[in-house]
């Protein structure tokens, strides 16, 4: 346990130095050390930001098996499934603010807010989101905050309302993440129907698999209650992962098939480009084996255990990482008009990305915090162990 | 039958003189109205009228455009563009294969469409559509989310970072540091202040057009191939123009009804 702790804090040491020279450089050089540029207008940090998100609304999802749904069995990690939905969502809304080009005007979302856009909404749902978790959290962590009233009601049935609240949410503003993608009808790789389905398909199956990691790892007493809850998150990991790969499957393979007339040409070209161009190894080696065939093994192996479980759900959360990627990238590089490219020579101007050392950089600066809050939460809130309330 | 040089220098200079001052004056295309004249004459007719009844248009004629690129960077040095931002690149296209190939050249500002895609996503009404048909951005509200690039089927949205073409040389240029007067309001590129941070596009250059001035584009066109005017008048070129049968818009499948039309 002492050799994990030291393993951490000199893992936390290492990504928190090398995240304050990134965040050091985006506080002086504003965007000028990103690869992204107009043609190819969103990058790592976007990608990094549904990722998170997506983390935040699965772990939020699994909470809600218990304070909504009454799943019992697994009512003793519903503190760590909202803690893990809570610094999720923090750090996608930490990426997201370095990503804008004026992060003093933030508040514009909330003092001049066009209902028209999806990205305005998602902010009040987030806003929303964040308060019911924050009380959820409050309220599982310290029951005793309930006075008055409250107190008569019950933290069980307090929780069970929040959570009835937080399941429409939770559903809402990350199928809303996929929308604000689906509705740009000038991407077709984007625009379309299954893509907010998909999202919040991979929401459940990365934040699920985080959750089961955390359990597998992290959690302090090893007992056969503990074996149980691992074992149940193990059989609904495997279960989304299965309900992933069906959306994953329609979404690709019609556009392989599809001949190439139209705007489905297009997405054909996007879809290609994923699953045969220059960075075909993040679907084919991240995605598909890291991602969906080592962790398919371990979790329908005969010999499986906790431990593989745990490492099928830490597979899993890593790599769905590169679906991200997978997601934002090939649409915003969309051709719009050809020889557009050539047309003013720029590194801006071009349909291409790869991310900088920078982007990087702040990438591991957001990682760091969670890395702190997540610690926070184990040391200070006790998210690991077994509450009173679950 | 012999002629003396002097009779045929005499013969040589009548005939001359008589086809300069007798041939019929519509034919003689040096003495036609330079269409620069006409646009600058209808531009300053419909500055008279109140803003909502006006509505400007651009028409470039394909077969006129030589690609010299001239007007993309005389938008270049009217609004102070840095590195990466181009509000009207020239697309070259060649059309056959060899021995029967030819080149096409496609100007390509912001098309000011009727039914933007760029303007309901923007999430703090930093950028919406004027009566006169021109869709601007607020520098001072927009927040640099970028989402109005990625929703302009046309690439005609782009990201101010900051960047300098003389950054890395002894010194930054003066022509670099000068100030701008984009959407009637003067502008300096520093430090992290607005348009840095920003979405930028063309505007058809409505800090120009508003003080009687053609579009920067339009006047430095060497081949007159560039069009503009007031679409509601139905006297102007533009308006002339646009009702042939070789009138085409870019992308007209989307439905986003641009305002910049294309003459083949």
């Amino acid at each position: 346990m002492m050799r994990t702790k030291i393993l951490f804090f000199i893992a936390l040491i290492v990504i928190l130095s090398l995240g304050s020279i990134g965040l050091y450089e985006r506080l002086t050089f504003g965007h000028r050390l990103t690869a992204y540029g107009s043609y190819a207008a969103w990058g790592l940090w976007v990608a990094s930001y549904i990722y998170f998100i997506g983390l935040s609304a699965g772990a939020f999802l699994f909470s809600s098996l218990i304070y909504v749904f009454n799943v019992k069995k697994l009512e003793k990690i519903g503190k760590l499934s909202l803690y893990t939905a809570l610094v999720t969502l923090i750090l996608a809304l930490l990426i997201i603010w370095f990503d804008i080009g004026h992060m003093d005007r933030f508040w514009e979302f909330i003092t001049r807010p066009n209902f028209n856009s999806m990205m305005n909404n998602m902010i009040y749902m987030y806003t929303a989101y964040f308060i019911i978790l924050l009380l959820e959290f409050l309220i599982v962590s310290k029951p005793s905050i309930l006075i008055g009233p409250l107190n008569r009601v019950g933290s069980v049935r307090i929780l069970s309302m929040l959570g009835a609240i937080g399941v429409p949410l939770a559903t809402l503003f990350h199928g809303g993440v996929g929308a604000l993608f689906a509705v740009v009808g000038a991407r077709p790789y984007w625009f379309s129907a299954l893509f907010p389905v998909l999202f919040l398909a991979g929401a459940l199956l990365s934040g699920g698999a985080l959750l089961t990691f955390f359990v597998a790892y992290l959690w302090t007493s090893k007992d056969e209650e503990y074996k149980g809850i691992v074992s149940m998150l193990g059989r609904l990991v495997l279960f989304m992962l299965f309900f992933y790969i069906l959306f994953e499957w329609a979404e690709f393979s019609i556009p392989w098939w599809a001949g190439i007339s139209g705007a489905l040409g297009v997405h054909r070209e996007s879809a290609l480009l994923v699953l045969t161009g220059p960075f075909w190894w993040v679907f084919w080696v991240v995605h598909i084996l890291f991602g969906v065939l080592i962790p398919l093994a371990l979790l329908t192996s005969k010999r499986s255990n906790s431990k593989l479980v745990g490492l099928a759900g830490l597979l899993i959360s890593l790599t769905f990482m590169g679906v991200r990627l997978n997601s934002v990238i090939p649409g915003a590089i969309t051709v719009e008009l050809k020889g557009l490219e050539e047309a003013f020579q720029s590194n801006r101007l071009v349909y291409y990305y790869f991310p900088t050392l920078h982007e990087w950089l702040v990438l591991f600066f957001v990682v760091g915090v969670g890395l702190i809050l997540m610690y926070v939460g184990v040391r200070f809130f006790g998210v690991m162990k077994v509450s009173k309330n679950g | 039958m012999e002629i003396s040089r002097r009779e045929f220098v005499s013969k040589a200079f009548k005939s001359s003189l008589y086809q300069i001052t007798n041939f019929p004056e519509e034919d003689l295309s040096l003495r036609k109205e330079d269409p620069l004249i006409r646009m600058q004459r209808e531009l300053e007719r419909a500055l008279e009228k109140p803003r909502e009844q006006r509505k400007w248009v651009m028409v470039i004629d394909l077969r006129k455009c030589v690609g010299c690129k001239a007007c993309t960077i005389a938008c270049v040095a009217e609004n102070s563009l840095p590195p990466g931002v181009a509000y009207r690149p020239v697309i070259e296209e060649e059309i056959g294969t060899y021995p029967n190939v030819t080149r096409r050249f496609i100007p390509r500002p912001c098309m000011q469409c009727d039914n933007p895609p760029c303007v309901p996503v923007c999430p703090v009404k930093a950028t919406w559509k004027r009566e006169d048909g021109i869709v601007v951005i607020d520098y001072d509200t927009c927040i640099g989310c970028r989402y109005c690039i990625v929703a302009c089927p046309y690439n005609a949205r782009y990201f101010d970072f900051g960047e300098h073409y003389t950054e890395k040389t002894p010194k930054l240029m003066n022509y670099e540091k000068r100030k701008f007067f984009e959407y009637g309001e003067e502008w300096e590129r520093k430090g992290e202040e607005s348009p840095i941070g920003n979405a930028r596009k063309c505007h058809f250059c409505i800090h120009r057009i508003e003080n009687g001035e053609l579009p920067a584009c339009v006047t430095t066109c060497i081949g007159r191939a560039t069009y503009f005017g007031d679409v509601k008048d139905p006297n102007t070129l533009v308006s002339q123009l646009i009702s042939k049968p070789n009138v085409v818009r870019l992308k007209e499948e989307f439905g986003t009804e641009p305002k910049v039309y294309y003459l083949l």
